[in-house]
């Protein structure tokens, strides 16, 4: 079991203002399900797309069965072995399954240098075959579900031998059944001598998956650890540098009137819900699997999902048609889960984002309907204050700042106006773990304000430790409504399934 | 709008250094400065007419009708689209007017200004016409903005030839062309007065208003401008409109000038109009775009085909330097954003 299938030592990237990855070794073995845990910017990505060709390091040594190994390109690491399924596809949406599948390594006939089409047809369902994967290979991409997306994009890898497969968070947009098809497939693999690098987010899946888990936290190798034997404390611990306890601060609970009340809501996406309160002075946790429905729901009362049937009623009053414009009046923020696809004018001035949706209010909105420049100037510089954000960042285009800084932009803007009801959607997402806190800590102060919150998360652990209440999701329904006194990791979880 | 730092400088090279500065130079104002001095340097090696004050001023004034153009083409490049019609727009705009002053006057052959102003009514209604249709299009129905102008473009100047049988239209009022063409108020040209009305007007609109910070945002990320309450379609609309409008003004200042209504004027106007806006910096992905650099690639443009024919370089030539222009343009800028905002 010692001898190594992929040691890496001292491997080392900078990039302009940031080390990512400082001296880092890593083994991975023959067999072998490798977890790398770490928040996101510890260096997990960088590390994978090193070992994957698509950058190079700086220093440090890659080998492979005790030889070294330098890649110019991820198709030259393919050539050696090593194949990657990244979070982003490299399908192409419009071609069929099979023309996927010969991508870039079409048959030619010898003479004519046209397509072998049966060949590749032939190579292509037998190589689904051997992964015991039912897809049908004349179906257009585009056409799949996102697993069955993702099981051709590992038939992809497969293609050619294979000694090292790198799995980048697989399951992140995958429902449960489709998470389980991956699984059997990860372990037939392992039973192959496939060694396969795993990066996840999710401790249950690191129980679940992995033999080893190596920890990343800034850049560095803070340990590897026997995955089976180690706390989900002791990993989170490894993994922020800090005591579990000091980053969640403890929240008030002072619950006041119903703030947001929602009654029979029914959407295209699947979601069917009777009844959902939240109320002044309490966190209202909304936990569930990736499809279960729980961003679709608050999505819909915002106006943003469309509805087919509900009544949403905000402090008494029914609003008829909600649009984001009308909810925003009415007093209910919204933070999107993608920053950048839905937050961030990511070429705009800092400025310019967190004053977005206060143009139209006082005091940046003169009566003459002309903008205060000054007055927005003050706001902005008062609210990043809040929020800590340096004053020099201000005029600098959000595209420039880090993961965390631009979550706390996305949140700035929501101190813009007077708000009864926030909603935050997975808000902390792809930050370092101290604007996490400083995020958490921020949900205290509006909280303990009188202000409703409502969390949608998939970290378990936030909810678990941020909310008053939560409500579980299952398939488009809520499954169960558990207060503080219930609220323990085991009662979630038996309703996760 | 507040204008965005580019912050390139990293700490480590403090001292004064050649290349840092032109980096810094083109991240800011992007690659027409770099233009400008070339092209005056190479005209003015050319024709020693080039740099004279009776030159400069032509130049100024011929410039006025692209400026105008490319101030509505920013619009629609804000926005996140762009207009191929504006040179229908300025057809129509003339035709239209041109002709309803002909009906006119046989109407109220008295009432000179009256007839005027009511043709001018009847043009930028027609042109402001044609951008509700793009605007509706593109904002109500999902069309491509590539699609929708094509096609209006195809529309607006069939209906002109159509409405003028393909002969200009003659005989306007002379006050017209008195006035609007060729007048001059306080030793400053009328059209060149026009245009900084104009300007003046949008500059306040794009920087002072919730709209004008609206329309970047919904050109920046229109789902971020949406989840923050702004009404995302009317925004797009009344960008559509207001750019035709501004062309329709440029249109009817061109007739004014040429005495007579075209459908031929602003055949060239898409393609120059475009291209002032990305060379004055204006991003074709939306969102970025600043009025005075916009102005500035306008007289660009302007210079360079006055240059060109002092330099007695013949108008088949021209057009082939202006499409090599825009391409030099959209290269730079692709390398600029990158380097801006890493995107």
């Amino acid at each position: 079991m010692s001898d190594a299938l992929l040691s890496i030592e001292g491997l080392s990237k900078e990039f302009p203002g940031v080390r990512a990855l400082d001296g880092v070794d890593f083994e991975l073995r023959a067999g072998e399900v490798h977890a790398i845990f770490g928040e996101n910017g510890a260096g997990k990505s960088t590390l994978i797309s090193i070992i994957a060709g698509a950058q190079a390091q700086d220093r440090g040594t890659i080998r492979m069965h005790g030889e070294e190994l330098r890649f110019s390109s991820v198709s030259d690491a393919r050539r050696q072995g090593i194949s990657a399924v990244f979070q982003e596809f490299s399908l192409a949406p419009h071609l069929t399954v099979e023309e996927n599948l010969c991508l870039g390594e079409e048959r030619l006939h010898q003479r004519f240098g046209l397509l072998q089409l049966s060949a590749m047809s032939r190579h292509a369902s037998a190589l689904l075959r051997r992964l015991n994967f039912e897809i049908d290979p004349h179906r257009v991409v585009a056409t799949l579900s996102r697993a069955e997306q993702q099981m051709v994009e590992i038939a992809k890898a497969l293609r050619a031998k294979l000694s090292v497969l790198i799995l980048d968070e697989p399951t992140a947009s995958l429902t449960e059944k489709e998470s389980e098809q991956l699984f059997s497939t990860v372990r037939s693999l392992k039973q192959q001598g496939v060694g396969i690098i795993y990066i996840t987010h999710r401790i249950q899946e690191i129980k679940r998956l992995a033999d080893r888990v190596t920890v990343l936290r800034d850049g560095k190798n803070i340990g590897v650890v026997d995955a089976a034997t180690t706390t989900e404390a002791k990993l989170i611990e490894m993994m922020a540098g800090r005591a579990v306890e000091k980053i969640y601060p403890t929240i008030a609970a002072n619950p006041g009137r119903n703030i947001l009340q929602l009654s029979q809501m029914r959407g295209s996406a699947d979601v069917d819900v009777d009844h959902f309160v939240a109320r002044g002075g309490e966190v209202v946790g909304v936990a569930g699997l990736v499809g279960c429905g729980k961003s679709e729901l608050l999505r819909m009362a915002f106006g943003i999902e469309p509805m087919k049937s509900g009544v949403v009623k905000l402090d008494g009053q029914t609003i008829k048609k909600p649009t984001p414009r009308r909810m925003l009046d009415a007093g209910v923020f919204y933070l999107p889960p993608d920053r950048r696809e839905e937050g961030l004018m990511l070429s705009a001035s800092t400025a310019d984002n967190i004053s977005l949706n206060a143009l139209t209010q006082q005091p940046i909105h003169f009566r003459s309907g002309f903008l205060s420049l000054s007055a927005e100037r003050t706001v902005t510089r008062d609210i990043g204050r809040r929020v800590d954000i340096h004053p020099s960042n201000l005029p600098r285009a959000t595209a420039l700042l880090s993961g965390g800084n631009q979550q706390k932009v996305l949140f700035g803007r929501g101190l813009t106006r007077t708000i009864k009801l926030y909603i935050f959607d997975e808000p902390t997402v792809g930050v370092d773990v101290g604007t996490r806190s400083a995020i958490y800590y921020l949900i205290k102060e509006l909280c303990e304000k009188g202000a409703a919150v409502i969390l949608i998360s998939s970290d378990l652990p936030e909810i678990l430790h941020m909310s008053h209440r939560v409500y579980l999701m299952r398939s488009g329904r809520i499954a169960a409504d558990i207060d503080r006194s219930r609220l323990t990791e085991a009662a979630v979880l038996q309703h996760f399934f | 709008m507040s204008s965005i730092d580019p912050e390139i400088n990293s700490g480590s090279a403090r001292r004064f250094s050649p290349s840092d500065w032109i980096m810094k130079i083109f991240l800011h104002w992007g690659v027409m400065p770099f233009l400008l001095v070339i092209a005056v340097i190479i005209f003015s090696l050319m024709s020693s007419r080039f740099l004279t004050a009776d030159n400069l001023i032509n130049l100024f004034r011929q410039s006025v009708y692209l400026v105008l153009v490319s101030l509505g083409q920013m619009l629609a490049l804000i926005s996140g689209g762009f207009d191929l019609s504006v040179g229908t727009i300025v057809a129509v705009a003339s035709v239209v007017s041109a002709l309803s002053m002909g009906a006119l006057t046989l109407s109220f052959p008295d009432a000179m200004w009256l007839v005027i102003t009511l043709g001018c009514l009847a043009g930028l209604g027609a042109a402001m016409l044609i951008g509700l249709v793009n605007g509706a299009g593109v904002a109500m129905f999902g069309v491509s903005p590539f699609i929708m102008t094509l096609g209006m473009q195809s529309i607006g100047f069939g209906i002109a030839l159509f409405l003028t049988a393909g002969v200009p239209v003659s005989n306007l009022p002379d006050a017209l062309g008195d006035v609007f063409g060729f007048g001059v108020v306080l030793g400053i040209p009328v059209p060149i007065l026009m245009m900084v009305l104009i300007l003046a007007l949008m500059y306040v609109l794009l920087n002072y208003s919730a709209w004008g910070r609206h329309l970047y945002a919904v050109g920046s990320n229109p789902k971020a401008a949406l989840l923050s309450g702004i009404r995302v379609k009317p925004v797009l609309v009344s960008a559509y409109v207001l750019c035709a409008f501004i062309a329709g003004v440029s249109g009817l200042l061109l007739t004014a000038r040429t005495a007579s209504g075209d459908a031929n004027l602003g055949g060239s106007m898409a393609l120059e109009s475009i291209a002032a806006c990305v060379i004055g910096g204006v991003s074709l992905r939306g969102g970025i775009g600043r009025l005075e650099n916009v102005v500035l690639g306008a007289i660009f443009i302007g210079l360079v085909q006055n240059g060109m024919n002092l330099a007695q370089i013949g108008s088949y030539l021209q057009i082939v330097v202006l499409g090599v222009l825009l391409i030099i343009a959209v290269v730079f800028d692709r390398i600029r954003q990158k380097r801006l905002y890493r995107l």
